[in-house]
């Protein structure tokens, strides 16, 4: 499940599944929705329980279609699973995004 | 012997000759650096091939020396002259060695084994005293001597990273399998310093399968693990994906300059890389499948077959600048690679029995032939002489066969050259053309023995010591020359060299002492210098152990002379000398020239007949006639071979020709062409003069062959001796 919440060409998703193999079809969908609706999109990842290499990437592919199409995108949260996938792969400077990491999560 | 071992035997023997070859060149003042890998490479194949067979001794004393090459081509020590003189003893040495695995025996006798241990020390002395983990290496090597060369970076390994690049297949995800866990379990071998994650191969956002994998990487990876390790951390996945480990960027020059060194073998630009250690097999036999699908592909699409080095840089296998250096390589091998290709090892017998049948073959076709003309059946006649044909073109491939360049044995002599340069502190140069010069395999490994003793002899008695060629305006250098090349149907050999020339007076004095000639008798200048040759002659003032013991220039005639050759000097005295060596270009088969006196039948070599025509009656009753304005002596068969019965009413003379010299032979007949298949002569006939050998004739006849050479002289000492007695010298 997530939530969109676009207006004024900002938009925000959260997505509250795990963004793995499984569900990618539906994540992919979710996601290049989201990017063409809003002029800005805020992607809040906190709740990713769960990331493997098909849910990365597919957020490479909706941070390079927002490039495309001229919309900006950034990851507002990372849940630790996430971000791990991520530093693993060195992509951080690709995302560009800050990483915050919920002082919960870091036990 | 165990098959795999002849092979062994007879492929480190090639490797041994690059070794000492490239030695040769080092020491010569060659530092390039190409020589010095092919040398290092040379000594590796060695050590491996006989860590294959597991012939230890071998693989032990070579990885010493490969020790001392591996530290000569880091240019951690120079080359100088004791060192490669060290390094050539250590060649002999693995030649011994080889030489009793030739006898089936793989374990060297303790004479060998302690002479061997002797100059392993040598060799250690060299590769000794440098860093703790070099130590370890310089000494025997453990069992794991094979793999050395693939952890030869291990000692420093810590400052090297492997390059993976890798690029997911698009199932692998739908398969259950996560690029992430392989990244992760490869943590296991060691450190990722820097990885690049490349999607680059994801489409369009509609076209994206989110199912399919789009990833591939560029890792930097620090590890002590081999190529092979790192490889199976991917198994799992190695069919899917495209999977490139490269050694160390800083390494790329070193495979570059191995790539221009490769020996000139054939090579695919593929397996240049492999053999630099920049690609493995596996990643080579998949590039040759891409690109015979991508040559499909382009044939489909008519546009240019992409290049195998293309395909391989495009997939990330190799640095472009080394995929550059093959090419270059390949280019210059190119022409070589063609010829190497189609070359097959066959063993020497099998061709012998080959080429006997062919004999049989002709002798049996000559046969038919003639029955075929007595039956006067016009089409069997026809037959038969197609089939006369075709037996004449397969004596000729089957000849063919066995027919192997000069250049090798000549090549030996550089060592040879080298090592009496060294022992009796003469500069000597050598210098060979006609290296490519083809002669019968039998004739090549029978012509080494003395051309090795005229080589010496040029050495030790032709060339003068430095002071008296300074004296004489020479330079330093004395030079030895080897020729080959070929001359109406026989191969000519020459050694020259620029030293002394033969001592006319000092011959010819000492042939009247050992009672080889009478003090009065006339000899032309020619002449005196063959006396050389006389059982029992040698002017060496001091015998040295190169030569000089008196038996060697009779041996080197007897020797040429069973192979149907002759040696001869043409010698200046202060200005140097040439032995030149005739020697027929087969054994085996020749083309004939059959002749007839009386009921017997002979046969005169055909490359040898200049022409043939009828002998006009002269007033004189002298042994020579008037060929155009030319003095021909001749022979006249009836009278030397005594044979009996009359003279016809018409006789012929064929006119041949040997070693620059014309003479006529006087026969009676003339049959024509015929395919002669030589039979050697019982030893009963060894000293036969006028005689080569003999043959069969189709009606089962025996022809003799006759020595046109010794003819020819014959014809004119004999005409000379007449001459002379009548008081009429030749000037």
């Amino acid at each position: 499940m997530s939530d969109i919440n676009s207006g004024a060409g900002a938009g925000r998703l959260t997505l509250q599944d795990d963004l793995t193999i499984y569900n990618a079809v539906e994540s992919k969908r979710q996601l290049l929705d989201a990017v063409r609706a809003a002029k800005t999109l805020e992607l809040d990842l906190s709740q990713i329980q769960e990331m493997d290499s098909a849910g990365f990437q597919l957020l490479v592919l909706a941070k390079r279609e927002a490039q495309r199409l001229g919309r900006s995108l950034r990851i507002v949260a990372h849940s630790p699973a996430v971000l791990e996938v991520i530093e693993f792969y060195n992509m951080v400077a690709y995302f560009g995004d800050p990483v915050v990491i919920p002082a919960a999560a870091r036990q | 012997m165990d098959e795999i071992l002849g092979v062994f035997a007879i492929e480190a023997r090639e490797q041994l000759e690059a070794l000492e070859t490239g030695l040769m060149q080092i020491e010569q003042g060659d530092r390039d650096p190409e020589v010095i890998n092919a040398v290092f490479r040379a000594a590796h194949t060695i050590k491996g091939a006989s860590g294959v067979v597991e012939i230890t001794p071998i693989e032990k004393f070579t990885h010493v020396l490969e020790n001392v090459l591996d530290r000569l081509r880091n240019g951690e020590i120079e080359a100088d002259g004791e060192m490669i003189t060290a390094l050539l003893k250590g060649c002999d040495h693995i030649g011994a060695l080889l030489a009793q695995v030739e006898d089936g025996q793989t374990e060297p006798d303790a004479d060998l084994q302690a002479a061997g241990e002797a100059i392993a020390g040598t060799l250690r002395a060299y590769t000794g005293g440098t860093q703790a983990a070099k130590s370890g290496k310089s000494g025997l090597p453990d069992e794991q001597a094979g793999e050395v060369e693939r952890q030869a970076g291990k000692d420093t390994a810590m400052n090297d990273c492997w390059h993976i690049s890798i690029r997911f297949g698009k199932d692998v995800l739908r398969n259950g399998m996560d690029p992430l866990a392989f990244l992760r379990y490869l943590l296991s071998l060691g450190e990722i310093a820097h990885i690049t994650t490349i999607a680059d191969a994801m489409p369009d956002a509609e076209d994206m399968d989110p199912e399919s994998c789009y990833l591939g990487f560029e890792i930097n990876f620090r590890s002590h693990a081999t190529k092979e390790k790192i490889e199976a951390v991917f198994d799992f996945c190695r069919d899917e994906c495209d999977l490139h480990i490269l050694p160390p960027h800083s390494r790329i020059g070193d495979y570059m300059a191995l790539i221009e060194t490769l020996p000139e073998e054939l090579m695919r630009l593929g397996e240049i890389l492999v053999k630099s250690g920049a690609l493995t097999q596996e990643e080579l036999d998949e590039g040759l499948v891409k690109q015979q699908t991508a040559a499909k592909a382009a044939a489909a699409t008519e546009s240019p077959a992409p290049q195998l080095g293309d395909i391989l840089v495009e997939q990330k296998m190799v640095q472009p600048e080394i995929v550059e250096a093959a090419a270059v390589k390949q280019k210059q091998v190119g022409e070589k690679k063609a010829a190497e290709a189609r070359l097959i090892r066959v063993q020497a017998d099998k061709l012998d029995h080959l080429i006997d049948l062919v004999g049989e073959l002709v002798i049996a076709g000559a046969s038919a032939n003639l029955l075929a003309q007595k039956s006067k059946q016009g089409t069997l006649v026809e037959a038969t002489s197609v089939l006369s044909r075709l037996v004449e073109n397969i004596r000729d491939s089957a000849l063919q066969l066995r027919m192997v360049q000069i250049g090798e044995t000549f090549n030996r002599f550089h060592r040879v050259v080298r090592d009496t340069s060294k022992e009796m502190g003469k500069e000597l140069e050598l210098t060979i053309r006609g290296a490519e010069t083809e002669l019968d395999k039998t004739v090549v490994e029978k012509i080494g023995d003395p051309l090795m003793h005229l080589v010496r002899n040029a050495m030790d008695h032709g060339i003068e010591a430095a002071a008296v060629r300074a004296a004489r305006g020479k330079s330093a250098t004395g030079h030895v020359g080897l020729n080959a090349f070929h001359d109406s149907g026989s191969i000519v050999i020459e050694v020259t060299d620029d030293g002394g020339g033969l001592p006319k007076e000092k011959i010819r004095n000492k042939a009247i002492e050992k009672g080889i000639i009478s003090a009065s008798q006339p000899l032309t200048d020619m002449e005196i210098a063959n006396l050389i040759f006389e059982p029992g002659f040698s002017t060496a003032e001091k015998v040295t152990n190169i030569s000089g013991r008196g038996v060697g220039m009779d041996v080197v005639r007897s020797n040429i002379r069973a192979l149907r050759g002759t040696v001869e000097v043409h010698s200046e005295e202060g200005v140097g000398s040439r032995f030149v060596i005739r020697l027929p270009l087969t054994l085996a088969i020749i083309d004939g020239f059959l002749v007839g006196v009386d009921k017997s039948a002979y046969v005169i070599p055909l490359e040898m007949v200049v022409e043939c025509m009828e002998l006009q009656e002269t007033a004189v009753d002298r042994n020579y006639l008037n060929l155009r304005g030319e003095v021909l002596p001749f022979v006249r068969l009836r009278e030397l071979f005594e044979v009996p019965g009359d003279k016809p009413r018409r006789e012929n003379v064929v006119v041949v020709k040997s070693g620059g010299q014309k003479a006529g032979i006087v026969v009676d007949v003339l049959h024509g062409e015929f395919q002669t298949v030589i039979k050697p002569l019982g030893a009963l006939f060894r000293h036969l003069r006028g005689i080569a050998g003999s043959t069969i004739l189709g009606s089962g006849d025996v022809a003799l062959i006759l020595d046109v050479q010794a003819l020819a002289q014959l014809a004119a000492s004999s005409e000379e001796r007449t001459l002379a007695l009548g008081g009429a010298r030749i000037p």
